[in-house]
């Protein structure tokens, strides 16, 4: 009974050990930087006036977004990004997966794959750079829609209604490739009884894309939905990199609009404000994944 | 839906070729700004933007390189060599600490019975939700107040705690059999040594899965780096690149040389690991 004992608390003592590092990391990196962000976020707190200066403010800075048209921008387009960038990137990838599952040999199929990933692995500043250069007055992208038959295209990151889409595409450009490659290790784990079955009910390939692919890669769909929708929300590097939010406020989105106010401006209260908020929409998002995940389990 | 029933069971090899044809195209497309990218790099500036686009520049320099480079042109601020030194070390020094500390804590979780396992778990869930944007600030703030800003420290330390890491780790973990374990330990064997000599290598095409993507990520990592390295001999190669491209502007000779001295060594390898890239890329995306 002790012997059983004592392995219990060498085992309790092993673990805290084990676990000792990332505990570390999680109070040091996580848990106290969300209660400071909390905090800080209630006032009106300017980094520039050192530690401590601050006022308790209670929800002003809360309050006072709703009214900052800079900020109602960023939050307006970080929605109409996620809206547009996130359903398009995962509809040309399905597509794209099922062709390559239909009608090409595997050999070729992972060469495709692994072409289509390679914008993914670029880092963000060098492929914002070379979209910049496709993107100039001159540059290939706007002359390929000279040849297309578009007269005057704009400068399309000089341009308010231009700059954004212009960021979209190229986001659905670089993580095509990883969205095609989860579709199609999805589709591997497809059974091919369930093909036979509906080719034995006289279903064509339409048919079968229909009524079996699509149905059994829900869960896939739902997994890169929410990441996908995650990642827009975080959108930053290729808007620092390519407008700098401009023209006008065109282009701000939430992380950008954080950075800004708090590596700028120093205000790091009213960040913090607007990062809370950042966490809240993400909680949502998380939390309706958490949900449909459990519900899907049992 | 007959005629389509029927083209299935000819198996007729056109729409396999044509649509071979056509994805092949496609991928093509998908990599033509690095094509453009590569043959700009040798391109003199006036050349860069002509149009149709010369695929093979008519007169190839070096000099955007060279200038790159600073092979005979004087030092600015950009470095692009000590640049890659630093992301090297970088890198390095974030995934291993990330992936050493994630693989410990699964082991616990997976492994050990011990007190408060299941609150400590549903914390770590928690701790999922709360995206690095919103701990920023705090981290920017304390890591000042230490002196620590434009520091490599700063942007390693914090990788120490990962979450989804700790989960990848703790469900490989869980897969190996109690029976190794058990019967490791009835040979005399510590926890330590039954973890690192018995149970690791079993483990270990998650571990070199992780350690890739967990490298890749670390690489092109860009806010960090952005808010914490200001001082140039401490940048990495993103943000150096940064730093190179809101300097020369509208020299695009010169960016895509640029470009492709960041890109370029990725990409090799990329190519040359890609079944661990793969492998890390589907670890826990598709769900049986």
């Amino acid at each position: 009974m002790s012997g059983k004992k004592k392995k219990a608390v060498r085992e309790q003592l092993t673990a805290t050990v084990f676990l000792l590092p990332s505990l570390i990391g999680l109070v040091l990196f996580s848990l106290i930087p969300l209660v400071f962000s909390l905090f800080i976020s209630l006032t009106d707190w300017n980094f520039l006036n050192g530690m401590g200066s601050w006022n308790f403010i209670g929800l002003e800075n809360f309050l006072d977004m709703w009214t900052d048209e800079w900020f109602l921008a960023s939050l307006k387009n970080t929605f109409i990004y996620t809206i547009v960038v996130v359903p398009i990137g995962l509809f040309l990838a399905l597509i794209i997966a099922a062709l390559i599952d239909s009608f090409i040999s595997d050999r070729l199929a992972n060469v495709l794959r692994v072409t289509m990933y390679m914008p993914k692995i670029c880092n963000i500043v060098a492929s914002a750079a070379i979209w910049i250069m496709l993107y100039s007055t001159y540059g290939p992208f706007t002359q390929l829609m000279r040849l297309l038959g578009w007269e005057n295209p704009p400068h399309f990151l000089a341009s308010y209604t231009w700059a954004l889409p212009a960021i979209m595409l190229m986001s659905i450009w670089s993580g095509l490739g990883y969205h095609v490659f989860i579709y199609s290790a999805g589709m591997a784990g497809i059974s091919r009884d369930l093909y036979e079955a509906a080719e034995l009910d006289g279903a064509g390939a339409i048919q079968k894309f229909w009524y079996v692919t699509i149905p059994q890669l829900r869960p896939t769909t739902f997994f890169l939905m929410i990441t996908g929708i995650i990642g827009s929300f975080k959108v930053f590097g290729s808007v620092n990199v390519m407008t700098q939010g401009g023209p006008g406020h065109s282009t701000y989105t939430l992380v950008y609009y954080i950075y800004k106010s708090a590596f700028s401006y120093y205000n790091m209260g009213y960040a913090s404000a607007v990062a809370v908020i950042l966490f809240l929409i993400l909680l949502v998002v998380t939390l309706v994944q958490w949900k449909h995940n459990n519900g899907s389990s049992d | 839906m007959a005629k389509e029933q029927s083209k299935l069971k000819k198996k007729s090899p056109v729409p396999k070729i044509v649509w071979s044809i056509l994805l092949i195209l496609f991928a093509l497309l998908m990599i033509t700004p690095f094509l453009w990218m590569l043959s700009s790099s040798f391109k003199l500036e006036r050349d860069v933007m002509k149009f149709p686009i010369e695929w093979i520049p008519s007169n190839p320099v070096l000099n955007n390189y060279k200038t790159v480079l600073h092979i005979g042109v004087k030092s600015k601020n950009y470095h692009f060599l000590l640049a890659y030194a630093n992301s090297i070390k970088v890198s390095i020094l974030a995934t291993l600490t990330s992936v050493l500390s994630a693989m410990l804590a699964g082991y616990a979780f997976a492994k050990l019975k011990f007190k408060g396992s299941n609150v400590l778990f549903i914390i770590y869930l928690m701790q999922m939700m709360v995206p690095s944007q919103l701990t920023l600030i705090p981290r920017f703030v304390a890591f000042s107040e230490l002196g620590l800003v434009n520091t490599h420290f700063s942007i390693i330390a914090p990788k120490i705690i990962s979450v989804s890491a700790t989960f990848m780790m703790r469900q490989a973990f869980m897969a190996v059999p109690e029976e190794l374990r058990e019967s490791a330990k009835m040979d005399g064997a510590g926890e330590w040594k039954t973890c690192w000599r018995i149970m690791v290598p079993q483990i270990r095409p998650t571990i070199g899965a992780m350690t890739t993507v967990a490298f890749l990520d670390n690489w092109n990592s860009y806010l960090d780096p952005l808010v914490f390295l200001s001082d140039w001999r401490l940048m990495t190669l993103p943000i150096a690149l940064n730093q190179f491209v809101s300097e020369e502007g509208s020299k695009y000779g010169l960016i895509s040389a640029a470009c492709c001295l960041t890109v370029i060594p990725v990409f090799i390898v990329f190519l040359v690991g890609q079944k661990f890239f793969i492998k890390g890329l589907t670890v826990g995306a598709v769900k049986g």
